[in-house]
């Protein structure tokens, strides 16, 4: 009972800090520039978080099975490359090989798990090929998606700006698959306790598989998302995502041993990271720190929580 | 309030800009003394781009001093083209009143150059361009430093002779575009014969070790076209091979300046021509969109001539171009004025002034 308790709390901190963070950079945010409240500011101001928010997602998928994808960067350049070629000329053809994207990272994931391959390696290899067939895809900046695709991107929902009310879905769906299904608590015991999970009869292979294509899946839309804004692909547009989406789960509370994860905390953490650069820009510091702050948001967050846990013990 | 309007205003923003470029030829009355003019730039990592950022620097705070406008920023992006994207927002929250680009991508900045439109914010893009088609564009017709460079070695050669081509990174537009200007200008010259071409990706180490490989191969070489940091290169290489020193035509760098005096002073003399990209474009772009903000008519395309250094000029530019870097003008509002007039007029642009001190 008391160390369910203790669980309960730790998770409530964990989401409940980020949380705190966020809200106080954005009263920063509106105080000093209060264009940014009404609803094109909003929109201008977190037009970014959407791919931010679900290659986020994606990494989080990942890390719930205690791997890592170094390669979801260059793969949003892909999906960013095909949506604005393939997906235009060959709609059909563009959605198949989109599916077959997904089911490449199933096939990855299975083959992480068959192989007993370190996931680090197996990403970072993936990240070439996503590459290279990006620039066979897309050899020159260009293109252009089909256009309900930047016409979604542009849609004005009443009430909450597109990056708000998808952030909060997301949120919400992302909680209830992982959080409060019996499936969902499979999958955190894949990455928290495989040994326990073995022994109840779910498979690992499908549990990992299921992951990576979620991932898969999820990457996917992060580079839809990012060429309905952009307008045009390129092949190398992608490459900071794999930081910013590391960055998002492990600032939203996730932890790198695996099973231990929270959608919520994920979202808010893209967003953290995300706001830092406007926040630096409002404050009128230079552009040139924009990366150390956000290594160092992610230093000193690892660093409170190495401190907490060695208090608490 | 305004802001909010201007969502509705999508496709007026975008019209403004079309209008104002089709109306009449108009003085630039307007006052800009109370506006700010913000530089995004994708990336600051190499000499070029530091002595880009710095000509913007003291060309912008010489307006502000002047009272011509009333302040600036300068953002860098790490050639993130998302994260430029981001901060282009941010800087149309933040109120500016004219946003200059040198974009980390052609495509990828569009829809958040549109949005800026929309906001009926100018947009200017010089350098590497995005091709948003609201945006003003301060644009360098590489093709034409190819015909430039070509035409001076068919005259100096009395168009019959051997040429050997060092080429820059293979695959981008500048060197495709240089490469097309030679080898269109050398078809006129039948005499003139490409004898040989290697990629020296503008580095002098590259050029060197590539001419080098290809030397052996060819018969006398006559000249040698380049794309500018390379010509330094280009000479070590034919002097270690122990052949005579062809005609190479420069590319405003620092070194291949000093190595043209070196040479010029040596007894039998040495006369080339040196053509080069002016970092300075900085400067040109930020009064194209200063002279849109005060009401001129400035044409969507703005060609800028490239920087020519002759033998005439020679003393003068070495004195001002700093080690490492690039022979470049900071140019002012009337030489800028000029250049939209010859614009407009469709004739020669003005010379590229010699700065007075390094900048």
């Amino acid at each position: 009972m008391s160390t369910q308790g203790a669980r309960h709390h730790g998770s409530v901190l964990r989401v409940g800090l980020p949380a705190v963070a966020l809200i106080v950079m954005l009263g920063a945010i509106f105080t000093m520039q209060p264009r940014a409240t009404s609803y094109f500011g909003l929109t201008v101001l977190l037009n970014f978080t959407l791919p931010a928010i679900f290659a986020a997602m994606a990494q989080m998928a990942v890390i719930t099975v205690g791997d890592i994808d170094l390669g979801i960067g260059p793969f949003l350049s892909l999906v960013n490359c095909i949506a604005a070629t393939l997906l235009a000329g060959h709609p059909l053809l563009g959605w198949l090989s989109l599916a077959a994207l997904v089911g490449a990272y199933a096939l990855m994931g299975a083959l992480i798990h068959v192989r007993r391959l370190p996931s680090i390696v197996v990403t970072l290899g993936a990240s070439f090929v996503w590459l290279g067939l990006a620039l066979l895809v897309l050899p020159n900046p260009g293109g252009a998606p089909p256009s309900w695709l930047p016409a979604l991107l542009s849609w004005k929902p009443p009430l909450l700006p597109l990056p708000v009310l998808a952030s909060i879905l997301l949120a919400i769906c992302g909680e209830l698959l992982l959080m409060h299904t019996s499936y969902g608590v499979v999958l955190r015991g894949i990455g928290g306790n495989p040994r326990a999970v073995a022994h109840t009869g779910w498979s690992l292979l499908a549990g990992r598989m299921v992951l990576y294509a979620v991932a898969g899946a999820c990457g996917v839309v992060a580079g839809l998302a990012l060429t309905g804004l952009n307008t045009a692909g390129d092949a190398t547009v992608g490459t900071q995502y794999t930081l910013v989406s590391i960055a998002a789960v492990i600032v939203g509370g996730g932890e790198f041993v695996g099973g231990i994860v929270t959608p919520v905390g994920t979202v808010i953490g893209a967003w953290i990271m995300l706001l830092a650069g406007s926040l630096l820009s409002f404050l009128n510091i230079s552009t040139d720190w924009q990366l150390s702050v956000q290594g160092g948001i992610l230093i000193i967050v690892l660093g409170l929580r190495a401190l907490n846990r060695w208090s608490g013990a | 309030m305004k802001l909010g309007k201007c969502l509705f205003g999508a496709v007026i923003g975008a019209a403004l800009p079309l209008a104002l470029a089709s109306a009449p030829a108009r003085a630039a009355d307007v006052s800009t003394a109370k506006d700010g003019i913000a530089l995004s730039n994708a990336y600051a990592g190499n000499t070029w781009r530091q002595q880009m950022l710095s000509v913007w620097d003291l060309a912008s705070k010489q307006a502000i001093a002047d009272g011509v406008i009333a302040k600036t920023k300068v953002v860098n992006a790490d050639n993130s083209a998302p994260q430029q994207a981001s901060q282009i927002g941010d800087l149309t929250l933040e109120g500016w009143k004219a946003i200059v680009i040198d974009a980390a991508s052609p495509t990828a900045l569009n829809g958040v150059i549109q949005q800026a439109c929309s906001a009926h914010i100018v947009v200017v893009v010089f350098d590497s361009l995005a091709t948003a088609p609201c945006a003003y564009q301060v644009v360098l017709n590489y093709v034409n430093w190819g015909t430039s460079e070509a035409e001076y070695v068919a005259k100096r050669l009395n168009g019959k002779g051997n040429v050997l081509e060092v080429r820059g990174v293979a695959g981008t537009s500048v060197d495709n575009d240089i490469h097309q200007g030679i080898v269109e200008t050398f078809a006129k010259y039948p005499g003139i014969k490409l004898v040989g071409s290697v990629h020296g990706n503008w580095t002098q180490s590259i050029a060197q070790k590539e001419v080098a490989g290809i030397l052996p191969t060819l018969p006398k070489v006559d000249a040698v076209v380049t794309q500018g940091g390379d010509g330094y290169g280009t000479f070590q290489a034919f002097k270690l091979a122990g052949r005579p020193t062809p005609l190479i035509i420069m590319g405003n760098r620092q070194d291949e300046l000093a190595l043209w005096k070196q040479l010029s002073d040596a007894p039998g003399g040495y006369e080339t021509f040196s053509i080069g990209s002016p970092p300075g474009v900085s400067s040109i772009a930020f009064w194209v969109a200063q002279q849109i903000l005060a009401g001129a008519q400035v044409p969507k395309i703005v060609n800028v001539p490239f920087v020519v250094v002759t033998a005439a000029d020679l003393d003068a530019w070495l004195k001002v171009v700093p080690s490492g870097g690039v022979a470049t003008g900071v140019y002012d509002q009337q030489w800028t004025q000029k250049l939209i007039a010859a614009n407009l007029a469709n004739t020669a642009p003005p010379p590229s002034p010699i700065p007075t001190r390094s900048p």
